[in-house]
């Protein structure tokens, strides 16, 4: 699952990974055309939209991109790195960035480009910027309070917008061609173009048109891998699998092999501060196909047992965990509160008992005393060891 | 030779979606370009003016980052590879040869100041809008970040504005 750094590749790797992607996009840009201010500035002034046209291509295919393997699982779009939104420091910085524009003619990444195809012009321009990035950094506490004023942190245009992302894809899609469409009317005006297109290209510009919409159709459609396993786990044929541990064989193993398993508590984390069973961690059922959480489903040195209020939702977790990874899973029979009267809580044998149900309150007597002690002794152990979930840092600043 | 044309935008904007895409699968990030040069400059600052930079405060809260060398930055070794790619992409299709592009009746100073000018507002504003149009808008647009679809925005809008005023540059009077 994506990212792949830093956590599947190392950052040092990463740097080779780096000058390939920028020859590719070095690449794409000179080849569209972004080497030469003609193509850039002719935005502005109406006579070449190729910019635009390339630029919102790019974006769209991107953010696209991103949706679908989100919605598949391929990605997790919780690590990748979001822009933060420093509202007025993003007002100003766009703003002076457009009268670069239309001064220089470029932009950092296609002056390095222009650069490279021998523009003189370019090469002024990127020592015009490195002057301009040393001048932020030096009169930086002049600028501090601006740059951090505003802050909206890591926020999401569809979140700001409350709509789903696919609407918001699909907006922006739509806003997109209408901007194309529109924008070559210009064009032609502009460059006195009388041509008439061909009814071909028409509809071949149209099935282009409608493909990034039917993808966005398709992912609606189709439940999310997420999704995927909770039905999964919501089909009574699939919990029936569910292997189960009885309470007194948990009992034993806590008291004996309490480093070979993993006791996890289902409930929520206020139930689970409320009252848990010794020895237990707490991983909430809605969060079990959290990240943080995989290093416990996917291992072959310790057993996870599960156990909850209900013996239900300990079945769907073993669906989920056990579609996750394939460690060993099993599910406690008896509900916790059933598990603490009979294993933890001190019985006294009746005096009609028989020899061997002496023995068992004697047994689990015994045993109780054991964990209870063991608990106490490893108080500061059983924290979870929640999985170090490495942020991507990202940004051009 | 004549250069050979431009590649159909549409088909360049799809692939440069894919580079993108790519780029945000593998390292969970867009692209950039402004952050590899704010490197370089932190490094020409750092070996010319060394006791500067250590009691300089933005300098010192960027070393965390770089861990002492700002050279060894990710997007530097990205727009390495841009200049690699746009290189070979030139050579291609013919279009390298030594050249000062400009506005038809701009002189040659003209152009030069301009372009100079451009490109310290550009840095500049780069870094308060937290990168350019590639790390802050078009990469932005890719995660649909607000910060970045704002900064986008901007950036156009901006340029359009005073695209009235510097029309002398890069088009003919009459125009």
């Amino acid at each position: 699952m994506g990212p792949l750094v830093p956590d599947i590749l190392s950052n040092e790797f990463s740097f080779v990974v780096a000058l390939v992607i920028g020859i590719a996009f070095g690449f794409v840009l000179e080849q569209a055309g972004f080497s030469t201010t003609k193509k850039l500035v002719g935005l502005f002034y109406g006579y070449d939209f190729t910019v635009l046209k390339v630029f919102f291509t790019g974006g769209i295919v991107a953010m696209i991109g991103v949706v679908i393997l989100g919605h598949f699982g391929i990605l997790d779009l919780d690590l990748i790195y979001v822009n933060p939104t420093f509202l007025r420091s993003a007002l100003i910085g766009g703003g002076i960035m457009g009268a670069g524009f239309i001064i220089g003619g470029f932009c950092p990444g296609t002056s390095i480009c222009a650069v490279a195809t021998g523009k003189i012009d370019a090469f002024w321009f990127i020592i015009g910027s490195l002057i301009g990035i040393l001048i932020f950094m030096e009169f930086y506490p002049s600028f501090e309070k601006t740059y951090f004023a505003d802050n909206m942190g890591n926020l999401r245009m569809d979140k700001y917008l409350g709509m789903s992302q696919e609407l918001f894809a699909t907006l922006l899609t739509a806003l997109a061609i209408l901007a194309f469409f529109f924008t070559q009317k210009i064009q032609n005006k502009v460059r006195n173009d009388q041509s008439v297109y061909p009814k071909e290209k028409k509809i071949r510009y149209s099935i282009f048109a409608a493909i990034p919409f039917i993808i966005i159709i398709i992912v609606v459609l189709t439940p999310s891998f997420e999704q995927h396993i909770i039905n999964k786990a919501n089909m009574v044929e699939n919990q029936k699998s569910a292997k189960e541990m009885t309470a007194d064989k948990l009992a034993i193993d806590l008291a004996n092999n309490y480093y070979q398993i993993n006791l996890i508590d289902l409930r929520s984390p206020e139930k689970y501060k409320e009252y848990h069973l010794p020895l237990s961690i707490n991983i909430p059922y809605d969060s079990l196909q959290n990240r943080e959480w995989k290093n416990y489903f996917k291992q072959k040195y310790k057993t996870n047992i599960f156990y909850s209020d209900s013996i239900d939702i300990a079945r769907k977790a073993y669906v989920i965990a056990t579609n996750i990874g394939d460690a060993e899973t099993y599910i406690l029979h008896e509900n916790i509160s059933e598990f603490k009267k009979q294993n933890l809580d001190t019985h006294v044998a009746p005096v009609s008992a028989t020899k061997e149900e002496q023995q068992l309150v004697e047994f689990r007597n015994e045993t109780a005393r054991r964990i209870l002690d063991l608990e106490n002794k490893l108080k500061n152990q059983m924290q979870p060891a929640k999985k170090e979930i490495k942020k991507v840092k990202g940004g051009c600043s | 030779m004549q250069a050979k044309p431009f590649m159909n935008p549409y088909f360049a904007g799809f692939l440069l979606g894919l580079v993108l895409l790519t780029t945000i699968y593998v390292t969970g990030r867009g692209l950039g370009a402004s952050g590899g040069t704010k490197s370089v400059v932190t490094s020409l600052v750092k070996n010319v003016t060394p006791e500067h930079y250590s009691t300089t405060k933005y300098y010192q809260q960027g070393e965390a980052e770089h861990h002492g060398n700002p050279l060894k930055n990710w997007l530097l070794f990205e727009i390495i590879g841009v200049f690699i790619g746009a290189f070979i992409s030139g050579v291609i299709s013919d279009r390298v040869g030594l050249k000062l592009e400009k506005g038809p009746g701009v002189g040659n100073k003209t152009r030069i100041i301009a372009a100079i000018i451009g490109g310290l507002l550009f840095g500049l504003g780069s870094q308060f809008g937290r990168g350019c149009t590639s790390g802050s808008a078009l990469s932005g647009m890719a995660v649909m970040s607000f910060g970045g679809i704002i900064t986008m925005l901007a950036i156009f809008g901006s340029a359009y504005m005073l695209a009235y005023f510097f029309r002398k540059l890069w088009i003919n009077k009459q125009n």
